[in-house]
């Protein structure tokens, strides 16, 4: 199989047309000495069937595993829209006049997420949550007098483990951890009191690793000019659909991942970053902006604007380096969001908040406790031996992610996460194994 | 209701924003709902219901689908921006990443299969680039060029010298010394020679004790490959720095030549250009880091290891690794598009792909070459790079030939771009492109230059037949609309 168009002849001729004798001719610019002789190791040519074998994959029956990546129903038409080829294969929408459906788009993704977040402006994507993150503490270090990251121990660890390895190459800011509660799982106040500072950028993941809700009222009155940036970090934004917007607490930013936004589970990828800020901020965020306007005739029109902060321009002394970032993820979303709407989108968190509901009771009934006291949306963290978490995995259950290797102080644990995917069934399955 | 001007305006109506369709109570999709949900949610901190559109699903489908008859896609045409390679993206990996869509990264024993996938992708970018080691985890090309810089700087500083210059020629992407300087790294750029390529002699002039790498693109965005690499990569090992590469334009040398072999000691690739995945109008795409094994150690976290019974499992400990780069496996869909691609067309379709690009460049070249200003007559692969010094006095410019180059149903070449070029026309056809679809574009720009000289003021108002005329970007940065307003 080639997908290239050319029969032998057609070949030939070009190769004559362009002046060379033989098409082999084409690469006579290369030196010899680094040419490659014979063909590459790799597999292949394989044909669609083969493929096809060569590519299943098996999903187990029952999925309690959430940490940043969701499982939620996704109507039909996301995947139908999504995948028509004037969106799917388009390029970056710098040729406004033949691009106005994606930059509509993201114009439309942008706006809805603002409203969700609360905030006034949405950059159109970064890679993923952790990304996002790393990214608002970059901006946060930009400011004047920001010398530390302060970030909550109960953000999601991927998450801080991308900041640490963003900011360790960016200078000398240090991450510093804000513990939490053992008996809530929430943000101890006391220790975010002392360590925030007009120094610091402060960041704390609302609903948490752990599922728990955060006492958010206080920690905006914590924080609020006292520390000198704060932002709230969305790894579910399911939750966006339930809780108060993140943007009413008054943060400088608020990040995070939407791949719970009509993004399939896709074994972890292509994942969707979100960036929020206010309007004041707008010139030194990260990321692509697509803004409203007129073309020649007067008509509304779309295109990318600010791009004076982007490498194409600034180059080194661009915002950020990104290109590239989940352009089709933010259709995705912006499908989603709109199949939805504002008693789906609520609706599907409801679901989410009742099955852990469920679940937490069916577990309380077998004297099976959460590790913590504090409110859950959807995901709650679990005593679970590790054996026992091997026996479910070979029943085709996945209790949750396991918590050990990021919060040893825990012991054996999982989070699990229960959606509107899940059954009642699935519930009673795996609290009866437990 | 539709009021008497809209009728009036009918044919060129265009897609209200979607805040403006529907009404409150359109929406009535029935959606899952296993659970029971108590009549009072005792929860903190419930808002009252988001504020986003209620719109019914025929309407949803109409306004996408509306929105998307006004974009351009590779199946539209020739789409020939250089050195983003718009190649064809085969339905068939479209097919492959359909068993994906389901599975959780915390499944582990369907993430045994995904990692086996991943780690033949590995192994299959390291053959076709000469190098020992891969990381799949950054999701685009900058963040690619992030890691291989961090890569290098922890490199660097493991061996204790602290250096933190790097070297980048004028013919450069902007994300180069823009990833520099996120991985803490200091740019200096310098000239390639009058032919278009990087001299060893040039890189000799710049290398001290403080140079921790030199950053290329081979063949450069001028499509000229970098002859004198081999020797510049000697230089920079006597120097003890990196030679770093931008795997950009790797479509070109495929099966032919590999950077590993040019002494190259980190690169990244771009699945979403060399391998055939959907650009998705701005991602997502993947930027895989590909190093010799000196710098592995290096690389980010996880890595793909063998889990000793015959399977694959994720290594998350590496006491001199980076780190993390993303909060899970990079952008897996689409690295599973690259691996379906790869192994569709296997050893001797890699080879025919880079056969045919650069045949394809070429045949276009040589139809263009009298026509537009060819700044650098050096042979070319891939991609070549006219200018628009030819209108000179017609107040024509390269814009104007973008421009009306949509008017022709083509999407415009890159433009502006590389920046040794004034007014530079980047053209890349591609290996997917038919010889009479080169054809076509070849007699577009014959007739945008013959009206150039002739009629230059038309040129100005293109393009028309789009379903906007030319779009006002200052406007958009002055009133700054980011919203709905």
């Amino acid at each position: 199989m080639s997908y290239v168009p050319h029969s032998e002849d057609d070949l030939r001729r070009m190769a004559s047309a362009a002046g060379l004798t033989d098409p082999e001719d084409v690469f006579s610019p290369i030196p010899r000495a680094v040419r490659h002789r014979g063909p590459l190791s790799v597999g292949g040519p394989l044909d669609e069937e083969t493929l096809r074998r060569l590519f299943r994959v098996s999903p187990s029956r029952a999925v309690f595993a959430g940490g940043g990546v969701y499982r939620h129903h996704i109507p039909a038409l996301v995947d139908a829209l999504s995948s028509r080829q004037e969106f799917s294969t388009a390029y970056t929408p710098y040729q406004p006049e033949i691009s106005q459906g994606t930059l509509q788009a993201l114009f439309e993704y942008q706006s809805m997420m603002a409203a969700l977040t609360g905030m006034e402006v949405s950059n159109a994507s970064l890679y993923d949550g952790a990304t996002a993150l790393a990214e608002g503490a970059l901006m946060a270090l930009r400011g004047k007098g920001i010398e530390r990251v302060l970030v909550t121990r109960a953000t999601h660890p991927a998450y801080r483990k991308v900041l640490e390895t963003y900011l360790s190459r960016a200078g000398d800011a240090v991450v510093e951890e804000v513990p939490f509660c053992r008996d809530t799982g929430r943000v101890d106040l006391g220790a975010l009191a002392s360590a925030v500072g007009s120094d610091a950028a402060f960041f704390i993941q609302n609903p948490n690793y752990f599922g728990v809700l955060e006492p958010m009222e206080e920690v905006a009155a914590a924080v609020s000019g006292t520390a000198g940036f704060w932002g709230i970090v969305v790894a579910e934004a399911l939750s966006l659909g339930l809780f108060r917007p993140p943007g009413s607490f008054g943060p400088d930013v608020v990040v995070g991942e939407a791949q719970s936004f009509g993004n399939h589970a896709n074994a972890g990828g292509p994942l969707l970053g979100f960036f929020c800020t206010r309007r004041e901020h707008a010139r030194r965020m990260p990321g692509r902006l697509v803004g409203l306007t007129k073309d020649s005739s007067g008509r509304t029109a779309f295109c990318l604007t600010l791009s004076t902060r982007e490498q194409h321009i600034r180059r080194e002394k661009a915002t950020s380096n990104i290109c590239s970032n989940e352009g089709l993820c933010t259709l995705r979303a912006a499908l989603y969001l709109s199949a939805l709407g504002p008693k789906g989108l609520r609706s599907a968190a409801l679901q989410c908040a009742a099955g852990a509901g469920e679940l937490t009771s069916l577990l309380r009934d077998r004297g099976i406790f959460p590790l913590f006291s504090g409110p859950c949306f959807h995901e709650i963290a679990l005593p679970l031996k590790e054996g026992k978490r091997q026996a479910l995995l070979a029943e085709g259950i996945v209790p949750g992610i396991p918590l050990v290797r990021d919060y040893p102080e825990l012991g054996e644990a999982v989070v699990t996460a229960v959606t509107e995917m899940n059954t009642k069934e699935e519930c009673r399955w795996l609290a009866g194994m437990m | 209701m539709a009021g008497r001007d809209d009728v009036a305006g009918f044919p060129l109506i265009r897609e209200p924003l979607l805040k403006d369709v529907g009404a409150p109570g359109r929406n009535r999709r029935v959606l899952p709902a296993p659970f029971d949900v108590p009549q009072a949610v005792d929860l903190p901190g419930i808002a009252v219901l988001p504020d986003i559109p209620d719109v019914s699903e025929v309407e949803t489908v109409r306004h996408f689908t509306r929105l998307s008859d006004l974009n351009y896609g590779v199946d539209n045409g020739m789409y020939p921006l250089g050195s983003c390679t718009m190649k064809y993206n085969p339905k068939m990996a479209e097919a492959m990443a359909e068993a994906l869509k389901p599975v959780h990264p915390g499944d582990e024993a369907a993430m045994g299969s995904v990692l086996g996938l991943l780690f033949l992708l590995q192994q299959h970018l390291g053959e076709i680039c000469g190098m020992d080691a891969c990381s799949l985890w950054p999701a685009a090309g900058a963040h690619g060029e992030l890691t291989g810089m961090m890569v290098i700087r922890r490199a660097v500083d493991a061996g204790g010298s602290g250096r933190r210059k790097v070297l980048i020629p004028d013919t450069a992407h902007g994300t180069n010394p823009a990833s520099c300087a996120v991985a803490g790294f200091v740019t200096e750029n310098i000239p390639s020679g009058s032919s278009g390529f990087l001299t060893a002699q040039t890189v000799e002039e710049h290398l001290d004790g403080d140079v921790a790498a030199l950053m290329i693109t081979n063949p450069n965005t001028l499509g000229i490959f970098e002859e004198e690499i081999s020797e510049i990569a000697r230089l920079l090992h006597e120097n003890g720095s990196y030679l770093y590469m931008d795997g950009a334009n790797l479509n070109a040398i495929l099966g032919v030549a590999r950077p590993g072999d040019m002494g190259v000691d980190c690169m990244h690739v771009n699945l979403h250009k060399t391998f055939a995945t959907p650009h998705g109008g701005g991602g997502p795409g993947g930027g895989p880091v590909l190093v010799k094994e000196g710098l592995a150690p290096y690389l980010p976290l996880p890595r793909i290891v063998n889990d000793g019974h015959g399977g694959f499992a994720l290594d998350r400990e590496g006491p001199e690794s980076i780190g993390m780069v993303h909060s899970c496996l990079g952008n897996v869909a689409i690295s599973i598009r690259a691996l379906a691609y790869i192994l569709s067309i296997g050893p001797s379709g890699l080879r025919e792909t880079a056969k045919a690009a650069c045949l394809n460049a070429n045949y276009l070249r040589s139809r263009l070459a009298g026509l537009y200003d060819l700044p650098y007559p050096t042979p070319t692969l891939h991609e070549f790079v006219l200018s628009d010094r030819a209108f000179k006095g017609t107040g024509v410019s390269t814009m104007d030939v973008a421009k009306a180059l949509m008017d022709f149903s083509f999407h415009p070449p890159t433009v502006y771009f590389p920046l040794v070029v004034g007014g530079a026309l980047m053209i890349e056809p591609t290996e997917t492109e038919p010889i009479e679809e080169l054809d076509r574009f070849a007699l577009a720009m014959e007739d945008i230059a013959r009206r150039a000289r002739e009629n230059p003021e038309e040129l100005h108002g293109a393009p028309v037949t789009t379903p906007v005329g030319r779009v006002d970007e200052v406007l958009a940065a002055r009133s700054l609309i980011l919203t709905w307003p």
